[in-house]
């Protein structure tokens, strides 16, 4: 108890007590590790290694986008990964039925955010409509998704026939992949949507507490209901990216853990578990730092099978830093 | 009656440098009921977390039984304190027994629990409270009252010597308030000694004897209640003369703003009919779950009516959720201001446009025009708080409720429905709420006004319906609005309405 007190009364408590851990947290996190990172590794900082931290980031970075709202919300959407993988095999099956040119690819794209868009749609509509707890909901629908990916391709790979395809992936614009710039773009609109519209100041009102929200005259259900959609229409889009950069998507393994990095991503940014706030700028630094950290133990050379146990232990503590003041002790 | 139990020398404490409670000399006698009163933020609820060792003190020293102690949660409690806090400490799936002994279970050999004991003792417990709690029933079955007795039971378990209540009475109907009064001269005669703190002056007069006023952290008196009367008290809480606390009464119009007919809600409301006019306080009393929340949350579609007609204004309205209450210009301010009244993690100019946002709106937020409406609100209701985007838990509960009325005010209403407006906020906030809801009439909007508080009922309406088990039990105007009256009709004792 002595001890405890003299932390908090000592210089060093005061201004970690300033610090609003909540809102800069995530952004002190990504400078020390950008600072360490660049004095562990001489290849760090070369514009080719972030360029590559980037795109590895992007898929679920863009998901996490989405599920920034759905989270902020209340809810939890883990039938994203799996989702992936469906919607990707349907764009494929569209993209080698048109023939695979240009119009071909459009066709695939539209029909990826709308399929993503309708998976969520279900989602939301069994949560809002009949009250199932999103994880329920999620956890089933992950389960279905995954199965009907195995079914329609046989367990097998679905590959595209298309030569154009995997520009839309591998491609670049000025300097960027496509991917990264899809996903800073995204972030961008998000932002604004999060913090300057009446639907995002209305997902945190519903996230923070529904029965106020619901005496406020908000629609409750449609917001939670359209942040599903979003995520849906985020997934269409990482569906896309995926399987033109592999000009497939393997039925088995597309997509897979990627609601695992999504969730995290919004996590470490800051977003609290049990909504009511969150920032896009903040899930975009999560999804940055996830990267990193993988990136950095490639380097290092430490197991891949190792990278999970690390990636885990990054989540818990980001929880743990944010939770800061407001720690076990009061 | 003369010895002392707790003393309390130059106790203080300080937050961060910020004295909230300074030099406080008081001497805490065996078996007396000790009141304290003061405004939000006078140093109440710092004074008794000290008494229970939430807060260690700053500076001074307690005595207790004569002896220097050092509180900390577990020695209050091994020396006899015991606290009833103002929200319930329960555990909701639990039995009552098992809420009583939680965290300090008899157990037999091995460590098992031993039941048979506790339930005994349970009921040795509810006997000697004279309180109707059967040991097995579940917290969840049980009425507010009924858990208050098992709090009540779960401090005095352990043979308490100092019970401090903070509240006890705001969730309280007038009869249970009764029956925990009874309960505390019993403690009291039994040599417990017992610290109230209360909102409720009228409360304080009856029940305590002797008072303690504090202000802005000060000891200001402390003197046997006789020598109190309800004015003085409000007047040292507040620090001036007070002017009379209720407004002058409006003066309705003849103009008819709502008409309800026969509105039915299946076991809540039965064939509920009434009129409020153009610029009518119309007051709703009654005694807690006699229907009168529930018929306001019909009116704005929260509920799903079965049966009956609206009219505003003449015209049949069908209400199904808020927004369409809003899109007929009906606002209504909720009991309930934490759970449904104010988001508390939103600062205070996207908690004032919440009801309204769209005003304010097109495709982007206009954040200016915002803010310049929610400084007017601070403005004109005083709303205490260090900048606008404060976020509302760190504003005191007058001053939620004033954020609260002023979001149901935003959206432009011709009909205002309060439902406790003044619950658990300090008497200067609750005369700048009569005061707002005075200037609301004089613009024309009609205002239907639910208060537990009979005397506030009396004091604001001209005309006064009594509700009982979801029915209209009858309805009093000017001179027939007494206390005596509305308990009549609110218990049931007599049926109808007095004769005219």
């Amino acid at each position: 108890m002595k001890l405890l007190e003299q932390v908090r009364s000592s210089g060093l408590g005061e201004l970690a007590k300033k610090i609003e851990w909540e809102k800069y947290g995530p952004f002190i996190a990504l400078v020390v590790l950008f600072i360490v990172s660049s004095f562990a590794s001489p290849y760090f900082f070369q514009v080719r290694n972030i360029t590559n931290i980037l795109r590895q980031i992007s898929y679920t970075g863009i998901i996490a986008l989405g599920m920034t709202f759905v989270i902020i919300s209340g809810g939890i959407d883990l039938s994203v990964g799996s989702a992936t993988a469906l919607v990707g095999a349907l764009a494929i099956t569209v993209l080698n039925y048109f023939g695979g040119g240009g119009l071909a690819i459009a066709a695939a794209i539209l029909v990826a955010v709308l399929a993503g868009a309708t998976a969520g749609a279900l989602n939301g509509l069994v949560i809002t409509r009949w009250r199932v707890a999103p994880f329920i909901v999620t956890l089933g629908s992950m389960s279905i998704f995954r199965s009907l990916t195995l079914f329609l391709t046989n367990a097998g790979v679905m590959r595209s026939t298309s030569v154009q395809y995997q520009q839309v992936g591998m491609g670049y614009f000025l300097g960027l992949p496509n991917p990264v710039w899809i996903m800073l773009i995204l972030a961008a609109v998000f932002h604004v949507v999060l913090f300057h519209t009446r639907y995002g100041r209305y997902v945190c009102a519903v996230g923070s507490n529904e029965r106020v929200a619901a005496y406020a005259a908000i629609k409750t259900a449609w917001i939670k209901f359209y942040g599903y959609v979003l995520v849906g229409a985020t997934v269409g889009l990482t569906s896309i990216l995926l399987s033109s950069r592999m000009n497939s998507i393997a039925s088995t393994n597309a997509g897979s853990g990627y609601e695992l990095d999504a969730i995290a991503a919004v996590i470490i940014g800051g977003t609290s578990l049990s909504g009511g706030s969150g920032s896009i700028v903040g899930t975009l630094i999560g999804a940055v730092i996830l990267g990193i950290v993988n990136n950095m133990l490639n380097m290092m050379g430490v197991s891949p099978y190792l990278q999970g146990t690390v990636k885990g232990l990054v989540i818990i503590g980001a929880v743990l830093i944010q939770r800061g003041r407001k720690g076990a002790f009061q | 009656m003369t010895e002392t139990l707790v003393r309390t020398e130059s106790l203080a404490k300080d937050f961060s440098g910020v004295y909230v409670l300074n030099d406080i000399n008081v001497e805490i006698l065996k078996g007396e009921i000790f009141g304290i009163i003061g405004e939000n933020g006078a140093g109440k609820s710092t004074f008794i977390k000290l008494l229970n060792g939430t807060h260690l003190p700053s500076d001074g020293r307690i005595l207790f039984d004569g002896e220097e102690v050092h509180l900390s949660p577990t020695v209050s409690k091994r020396i006899g304190i015991s606290t009833i806090p103002q929200e319930f400490n329960l555990v909701s799936h639990l039995k009552a027994y098992e809420n009583i002994f939680l965290g300090q279970e008899f157990r037999r050999q091995l460590g098992l629990l031993d039941r048979k004991r506790m339930r005994r003792r349970a009921s040795e417990l509810m006997e000697q409270l004279q309180a109707d709690v059967v040991p097995d029933a579940e917290v969840n079955d049980l009425s507010v009252a009924e858990k208050q007795m098992v709090e009540i039971a779960k401090a005095v378990a352990f043979n308490s010597r100092l019970l401090i209540m903070d509240e006890p009475t705001t969730v309280l109907t007038p009869i249970e308030i009764g029956v925990l009064f009874e309960l505390m001269r019993r403690l009291k005669e039994q040599g417990v000694t017992i610290i109230y703190i209360s909102h409720k002056l009228k409360e304080v007069q009856q029940i305590c004897d002797r008072v303690m006023v504090l202000r802005d952290g000060d000891f200001i008196s402390l003197d046997p209640v006789e020598n109190l009367d309800e004015h003085e008290m409000a007047n040292r809480m507040v620090g001036r003369e007070m002017t009379q606390i209720f407004p002058e009464k409006a003066c309705p119009g003849e103009e008819i703003a709502l008409e309800v007919e026969n509105l039915s809600v299946p076991g809540l409301l039965h064939s509920v009919s009434f009129s409020l006019r153009k610029g009518e306080i119309l007051g709703f009393a009654g005694l807690g779950g006699s229907g009168r929340t529930e018929l306001s949350e019909t009116i704005v579609g929260i509920r799903k009516k079965s049966e009956g007609v609206i009219r505003i204004h003449g015209s049949e309205c069908d209400i199904r959720s808020p927004s369409d209450a809003i899109a007929h210009r009906i606002a209504y301010l909720p009991e309930d201001r934490q759970g449904a009244g104010i988001l508390t993690s939103f600062d205070v100019t996207s908690n004032i446009t919440l009801s309204s946002l769209k005003q304010y709106a097109r495709l982007l937020i206009n954040r200016r025009k915002e803010q310049q409406k929610a400084r007017t609100y601070v403005d004109s209701f005083d709303i205490k708080t260090t900048s606008l985007r404060t976020r509302l838990e760190f504003l005191s509960g007058g001053n939620q409720q004033k954020v609260s009325l002023a979001k149901s005010l935003d959206t432009d209403p011709s009909i205002f429905i309060f439902d406790e407006p003044t619950r658990g906020i300090d008497i200067n906030a609750k005369m700048q709420i009569f005061r707002f809801i005075r200037a609301l009439v004089d613009e024309g909007i009609s205002c239907i006004f639910i208060s537990s508080e009979l005397e506030e009922v009396i004091g604001v309406c001209s005309r006064v319906l009594v509700m009982r088990e979801g029915r209209i039990a009858g309805t009093l105007e000017d001179e027939q609005i007494t206390e005596e009256e509305i308990m009549k009709l609110a218990t049931g004792v007599i049926e109808g309405g007095p004769q005219t």
